[in-house]
């Protein structure tokens, strides 16, 4: 039986179809297994194998194959009976670089440098407890807030680092209220971190935290003995001080206050599952596999040399699926580089980080004040300034405006080399949309702000991620679970 | 099931007019209060009914007193509050307005852009503007304390200018009502057209426009338009760019089921910012019954597609409900997402409801489902 007369048949509305059809901007990456995997500017993608990719390009791709309503829908291609496609491909572009438009929402200030680690893969300068002559003072404080509401981003975060940021909590306690001061007029969307080993952490600080709804992020390494190898304390106690810490924090001020991260060490390698079983046992529910960042004491202790990136590779795979196990026995846990590269696949948004964004997020993402007021593109650029490279010091906040530190020459000639859509090799990379690009890092190793790719740990780190993570995504069960952890 | 609209009334003036009444049961209303109300009595004493806009008697005899009239006994549920449309030389009466119902929608044309294969309201090119200038009389009757309003067609946006007054009218009448309007969305692919309806500024409207697929000729074939895919997508698109609220209607049927997880995704990509996706079990009734073959497939043979929908726009945090699907249809892990929405005056149960312990949970069937209905439908015990 067919339609009522009066009514006309599918193939009459398809007939536009048969005129062929014109690709939309597209890039494509083969896939491990031979496949490919096509890629539009928003992160919209498609696998096909080769043959049927061969044909998409020659255009002999029609309405009989079944993946031709898939690539129309998802703006691969488009034919003469739509072109709704341009207004929506450009509107979700738009919403993708949105951020970029919102400009710096992460304030970064280092408000000491003293320190009572010594830890040996310690990516900024530490100096000794004692020594105050490497505190932010209150009127740098004052000058870098005027800078940070400059920004025109409606979301502000303000996160304190170091050295060990509680060293300095008064300086801490004088930007917070100060800046909730001038929040009053400003009425941004205006929050806190703390970062923080958790050694000072007390009863005044918890109060306070408590008051404001600060945030606070601590490094958990693994287990003790793993931990305070990496993480030396002369007391020997580093690991002891920061579980009674984030306990402490969990009960005082919520399960949802407090994070943690990693750092791998070649010690690390070995033991993935035993560093996760620290934040399982802790009741965490992010982990963050991170490997070293080439500065500071990483570089001056040759921890950097220990180990290369195909052995950490291993490492966060093992980590990842031991991850997906505990998930699968109901203890939600996510990964959150990993999150980040799920957002970026699988959402119209872009997460905002800053290492994975073209033009990189240094400086336009996230900010650093250092302590004694000179303004950095990055932690890392902070870093390259400690081993005598000025390169990405914008300015300071004693002598430069706001439009002298982000228009500074450093900085945008640095942005303008990270744009992936014109790098060499990232420019034809099909993974290029959920990648991103760091000038500071390829400086840092290779001399040069776009790097060589080919070279490149970071290339090489976000493309085997990104396709671990597609592979992934092929398992029901698992993509099940990794959708999930995107809320 | 109850009737909207009767012919068998008794109405013995002939004045070649319509009347817009507001419905009273109160014969001592004072006079000033009379003369837009239409008061219904059980039966005539010796009341003076001088003054109202028309006087109505439940018994047949008393269409001899002099300026009473009878009213049919469909249409005795008529209480007070309600608005009624009179045409006393068709001896018509139509409940425009029912207080006790919650889905009170406004019929405004019979007229349509689109010519959708499962229409439940057949539209005709017909001369019909009559409609919406009753209803702009009728709004200022509406109770002030109704929750909910709807308009609906045709297509509401051929009206044009009326259109725009109508919600005009609604919104200084009715300011907390909340407006729903039921529209293809396809004239507001002109901007201008998105705007005037922002500049009005209702502070509650939301409307409701069918997408059918995630690729053009698909919908464009369901609806029966070519290029309405694209007018309707620049419809959203505008209607967002002017802050309106809008919610996404996708009928399921043999046509639109096997992409329904498809176009939960396309909803998720490019139309992230909608403020309500309804999944909607098909109605036996208009088109769909000339059609019913190309149409119809048993929504227990969907139920994955369904699944897949909801989890796909959960994901992407697009709000999401099912209507018009039975509980026995659907698995229980998209019980959360199933609405009562088929309206009191058209839904019924079957024999095998009887029993059921999610009945009252349940938004029945259509009384169109006498035609076609799942095989599956059973009664749910308690486990």
């Amino acid at each position: 039986m067919a339609l009522s007369k009066k009514f006309f048949p599918l193939e009459y509305y398809s007939q536009p179809i048969n005129e062929g059809y014109q690709l939309l901007p597209i890039r494509f990456h083969r896939m491990k297994k031979g496949d490919y995997l096509i890629t539009n500017m928003v992160g919209e993608h498609k696998i096909v194998n080769q043959e049927f990719l061969t044909r998409l390009v020659e255009g002999s791709v029609s309405i009989e194959d079944s993946e031709y309503n898939d690539l129309k829908a998802k703006h691969i291609l488009m034919d003469r009976d739509s072109n709704v496609a341009i207004d929506l491909l450009s509107l979700k572009y738009r919403t993708k670089q949105y951020s970029i438009s919102q400009f710096t929402a992460l304030h970064i200030f280092v408000v000491s440098l003293r320190c009572d680690y010594t830890c040996k893969y310690c990516q900024v300068s530490r100096r000794m407890e004692g020594d105050n002559s490497f505190d932010m003072s209150e009127n740098t404080a004052l000058l870098a807030l005027d800078l940070v509401f400059k920004s025109p981003s409606k979301a502000i975060k303000i996160e304190f680092q170091g050295g060990e940021p509680l060293l300095n909590f008064p300086v801490i306690k004088f930007i917070v209220e100060e800046a909730l001061k001038i929040n009053k007029t400003e009425e941004r969307n205006l929050q806190f971190v703390i970062t923080s080993n958790l050694t000072y952490l007390n009863e005044e600080v918890l109060e306070f935290c408590e008051r404001h709804h600060i945030y606070i992020s601590t490094s958990l390494d693994g287990p003790e003995a793993l931990h305070n190898k990496n993480r030396p304390r002369p007391d020997k106690d580093g690991y002891q001080k920061t579980v009674d810490g984030i306990r402490i924090i969990q009960d005082y001020l919520g399960r949802d206050r407090v994070s943690a991260l990693m750092t791998t060490t070649s010690e690390s390698l070995e033991i993935p599952r035993e560093i996760i079983d620290e934040y399982v046992r802790l009741d965490l529910h992010a982990v963050f596999l991170r490997p070293l960042s080439p500065y500071g004491f990483a570089l001056k202790t040759k921890q950097m040399q220990k180990y290369n990136i195909d052995n950490w590779l291993q490492f966060y795979k093992e980590g990842l699926e031991y991850i997906l196990d505990l998930n699968k026995s109901g203890y939600f846990l996510i990964e959150q580089y990993t999150l980040i590269i799920l957002k970026k696949i699988l959402t119209p948004s872009n997460p905002g980080y800053v290492d994975l964004q073209s033009p990189s997020g240094a400086g336009i993402t996230a900010i650093v004040y250092n302590y004694d007021g000179d303004v950095y593109a990055s932690d890392e650029a902070r870093m390259l300034k400690e081993m005598g490279d000025d390169k990405f010091r914008l300015g300071s906040v004693h002598n430069n405006t706001y439009e002298e530190i982000l228009l500074s020459d450093q900085l945008l000639d640095a942005l303008e080399d990270s744009l992936t859509e014109s790098v060499p090799m990232c420019t034809d990379c099909g993974l290029q949309t959920y990648c991103g690009s760091d000038p500071v890092y390829h400086y840092a190793t290779q001399g040069d702000v776009v790097g060589k790719k080919p070279l490149s740990f970071f290339c090489k780190k976000n493309t085997s991620i990104i396709e671990h993570v597609f592979k992934l995504l092929e398992d029901p069960e698992n993509k099940n679970i990794l959708e999930g952890w995107i809320k | 099931m109850i009737k909207l609209q009767s012919q068998k009334n008794i109405i013995t003036f002939d004045k070649n007019i319509v009347l817009i009444l507001k419905v009273t049961t109160t014969p001592f209303l004072s006079k000033v209060l009379r003369n837009n109300k239409a008061l219904i009595l059980d039966y005539v004493t010796d009341h003076d009914i001088e003054g109202f806009g028309i006087v109505f008697s439940k018994k047949k005899e008393d269409s001899n007193i002099n300026g009473v009239q009878y009213l049919d006994e469909d249409l005795h549920y008529l209480v007070d509050g309600d608005v009624i449309r009179v045409i006393p030389h068709r001896n018509s009466v139509r409940a425009i307005y029912r207080i006790e119902s919650s889905a009170n929608f406004l019929f405004v044309t019979e007229r349509c852009n689109s010519y959708c294969l499962m229409c439940s309201q057949p539209p005709r090119k017909v001369n019909d503007s009559h409609l919406i200038e009753e209803l702009i009389e009728a709004v200022p009757l509406i109770d002030k304390g109704a929750k909910e309003l709807g308009i609906t067609g045709g297509e509401p946006t051929l009206l044009g200018e009326r259109f725009f007054t109508l919600v005009r009218v609604i919104k200084s009448n009715l300011p907390n009502t909340s407006l729903h309007i039921l529209s293809n969305g396809r004239n507001f692919s002109d901007p201008k057209l998105a705007l005037q309806l922002a500049k009005i500024n209702h502070p509650d409207l939301m409307l409701g426009i069918p997408l059918y697929s995630d690729v053009s000729h698909i919908h464009d074939f369901v609806v029966q338009a070519d290029g309405a895919f694209d007018e309707t997508i620049r419809g959203i698109l505008n209607l967002k760019r002017h802050l309106q609220k809008v919610e996404i209607r996708v009928v399921i049927h043999k046509q639109t089921y096997e992409r329904l997880p498809q176009l939960a995704e396309f909803i998720g990509r490019n139309l992230q910012f909608i403020d309500h996706v309804a999944l909607m079990g098909l109605e036996i009734t208009g088109f769909t019954r000339a059609n019913l073959d190309e149409l119809w497939i048993d929504p227990i043979d969907y139920s994955d597609q369904l699944s897949e929908a909801t989890r796909i726009l959960s994901r992407y945090g697009v709000r999401v409900s099912i209507y018009n699907l039975q509980r026995c249809l659907i698995p229980r892990s998209q019980w959360k997402y199933a609405v009562k929405s088929i309206s009191d005056w058209k839904n019924k149960y079957y024999e095998e409801c009887n029993g059921c312990a999610e009945k009252n949970n349940c938004g029945g069937f259509f009384a169109s489902s006498d035609i076609k209905r799942s095989k599956m439908i059973n009664a749910i015990y308690e486990e």
